[in-house]
């Protein structure tokens, strides 16, 4: 009924304003987007263009000066030969590496197998498992951390790659994003391969998996950053600094540095580098990635 | 065809293993601890509810704890409203948008210390904010952002609302793309205005994701440590301790296994109850939906 009245007013609105009006309002609208969109990015960015211009600063230049200088005098790399020299960046890069590595293939694993069942399976116990494994979500590690600790010490796991890797190595929240991604497959698809006389773990790994590969991708780039970033823990578990990952080793070249701030920018500048670029190549499944996890499917 | 009865638990054994050993385990293990006197060196001792009555007598206890939830106030309500309007802005549909989102997005992935270290240098005496904030007029001299009192915690708060913005603009982004843009258009053609309909259909169409980003930001809030540890160490004068870093302190500095266990039950609790709380709205909301 209303139909003829909508049409009606929006050809007097399209009559009444020439097309040129409406796009320079649109570019107006465009520049003011973009001039947001740089502010909001200057504050997330500065902070970081800010210690990047102090590691190019030259041990000449006063980088205490005041009012600051954003751009650098006579820029320079020494800053950076430097911190790699104070530090062994390569083995803390190698061990941020391994641990990174190993964390996303064991959750990996680990949480596809135990995610088929729950969603593809009628089991004795299902329920209250299930409901065990999501509950582990509201623990806090911060109150685990000494039985853990007191655990890892008896277990001979101090000092070790296994030690950093085995506590983080299944999540409630792996298990959670897998099984939301089996339960979407259509159940005839298990069924029709059972009767070609496949196996469980043949319907598993040869056809299910191949399937919730977007969600596998998600789940080894959160894992991944996470173990990156990992802080904590490594730093309970760990007081051989050849063992040190990245957080912990830049944590100590400053404190052992502390007046140095060209080094320790430089240091900083340095360490991020590998999960920017990881980052970078990845990015798609971050913003992908993040709404699966979050919201429930 | 008759499948194995074991099939199931052989796929579930590694994983339930593995949370198994390094969380339920724990637990058990934690609360057990926090009944005891245990200092690592001799066999932890019985010591009835002791712990409890240290603990709720110590001020610094209660200091850390009134501090938390402090943090928890002021971070959980910034991190569930400005990203909103992140995600809002990244969701144009303007060249070059993908740059920005992956802009906003980095501060996410860069691990605390360097992120801690970043804003120590910003933070600093003759730093850049205090230049800044100087030329805008709104400061005299230079404030001492991380090293005064009245200051520390609320300048670390600041850091962890600034490093979760991305994470939560991405949560939201993914929300505001599944809202039909047919709502919109109804809304255009009856005369609705762009705040209108910002009020009216995108805040109530996102609500799954704000209760989502609800739960997760105050989840993080409560075990906050390694920017507090990285830009301030708990100081000055403690101004800056959280629970779970006065939880660390006690276990790995002063080595109190079963005194900071308690600390770290009660730690459990709160989440326990603000999670209960969090999943009963989320319940509501899905019962209203």
């Amino acid at each position: 009924m209303e139909t003829p009245v909508y049409t009606k007013r929006q050809t007097a609105i399209a009559e009444t304003r020439p097309k040129t009006k409406l796009k320079t309002k649109r570019t107006v609208k465009n520049i003011l987007v973009y001039l947001l969109l740089i502010i909001v990015a200057l504050g997330m960015l500065g902070p970081f263009l800010w210690l990047l211009s102090t590691a190019l600063k030259s041990g000449h230049e006063n980088i205490f000066s005041y009012p600051p200088k954003f751009i650098p005098e006579s820029p320079t790399l020494t800053n950076f030969a430097d911190a790699m020299k104070a530090f062994p960046f390569w083995t803390y890069l190698m061990n941020s590496t391994i641990v990174g590595f190993l964390t996303v293939l064991l959750n990996v694993l680990f949480c596809s197998f135990a995610a088929y069942p729950l969603a593809r399976m009628k089991f004795k116990g299902k329920n209250i498992i299930f409901i065990l494994i999501i509950s582990t979500m509201m623990i806090p590690f911060q109150l685990l951390m000494i039985p853990i600790y007191i655990l890892s010490l008896d277990l001979g796991l101090k000092n070790t790659y296994a030690g950093l890797i085995l506590p983080h190595a299944t999540t409630a929240f792996g298990i959670f994003l897998m099984r939301q991604a089996f339960i979407t497959i259509p159940y005839e698809l298990d069924e029709s391969a059972r009767m070609d006389g496949a196996n469980s773990f043949q319907i598993w790994w040869r056809i299910l998996l191949p399937l919730v590969k977007p969600s596998m991708v998600t789940l080894a780039i959160f894992t991944f950053v996470m173990a990156w970033g990992d802080f904590l823990w490594p730093l309970i578990i760990l007081d051989d600094q050849s063992m040190y990952t990245l957080p912990l080793g830049l944590n100590a070249l400053t404190g052992l540095f502390s007046a140095d701030w060209r080094l320790i920018a430089a240091g900083s500048i340095i360490s991020v580098l590998p999960i920017i670029i990881f980052f970078l190549i990845l990015q798609r499944y971050f913003i992908k990635g993040a709404t699966s996890g979050a919201v429930k499917g | 065809m008759k499948r194995n009865a074991l099939t199931p638990y052989m796929f579930l054994l590694p994983g339930c293993a593995i949370l198994g050993a390094f969380i339920f385990y724990p637990l058990l293990q934690a609360i057990w601890l926090s009944f005891t006197d245990y200092n690592m060196i001799t066999q932890p001792e019985f010591i009835g509810t002791e712990n409890y009555n240290e603990l709720f007598k110590d001020d610094l206890f209660w200091k850390t704890l009134i501090q938390t939830i402090i943090y928890l106030i002021g971070v959980v309500p910034a991190l569930i409203i400005l990203p909103i309007f992140l995600a809002i802005l990244v969701n144009q549909k303007i060249k070059g948008i993908g740059f920005f989102r992956s802009a906003y997005y980095i501060p996410v992935v860069t691990s605390w210390v360097v992120v801690g270290i970043t804003w120590e240098w910003v933070y600093a005496e003759k730093g850049v904010l205090n230049y800044l904030l100087e030329v805008i007029g709104i400061i005299n001299g230079p404030v001492h952002w991380l090293t005064s009192e009245q200051t520390a915690l609320f300048s670390v708060m600041a850091v962890t609302i600034w490093k979760g913005l991305g994470y939560y603009m991405v949560i939201y982004l993914a929300g505001l793309q599944s809202i039909p843009s047919n709502l919109y258009e109804a809304a255009e053609i009856d005369g609705a205005s762009k705040w209108q309909q910002t009020i009216r259909i995108t805040i109530p169409m996102l609500m799954p994701s704000i209760i989502i980003v609800t739960v997760m930001s105050s989840i993080a809030a409560m075990k906050v440590f390694e920017e507090i540890y990285i830009m301030t160490g708990g100081g000055p004068l403690n101004s800056s301790k959280t629970l779970v870093f006065y939880i660390y302190q006690e276990a790995f500095e002063s080595l109190n296994m079963g005194y900071a266990s308690a600390a770290g039950v009660v730690l459990f609790i709160i989440t326990l109850v603000f999670s209960i709380l969090n999943l009963k709205l989320m319940g509501k909301k899905e019962n209203v939906a």
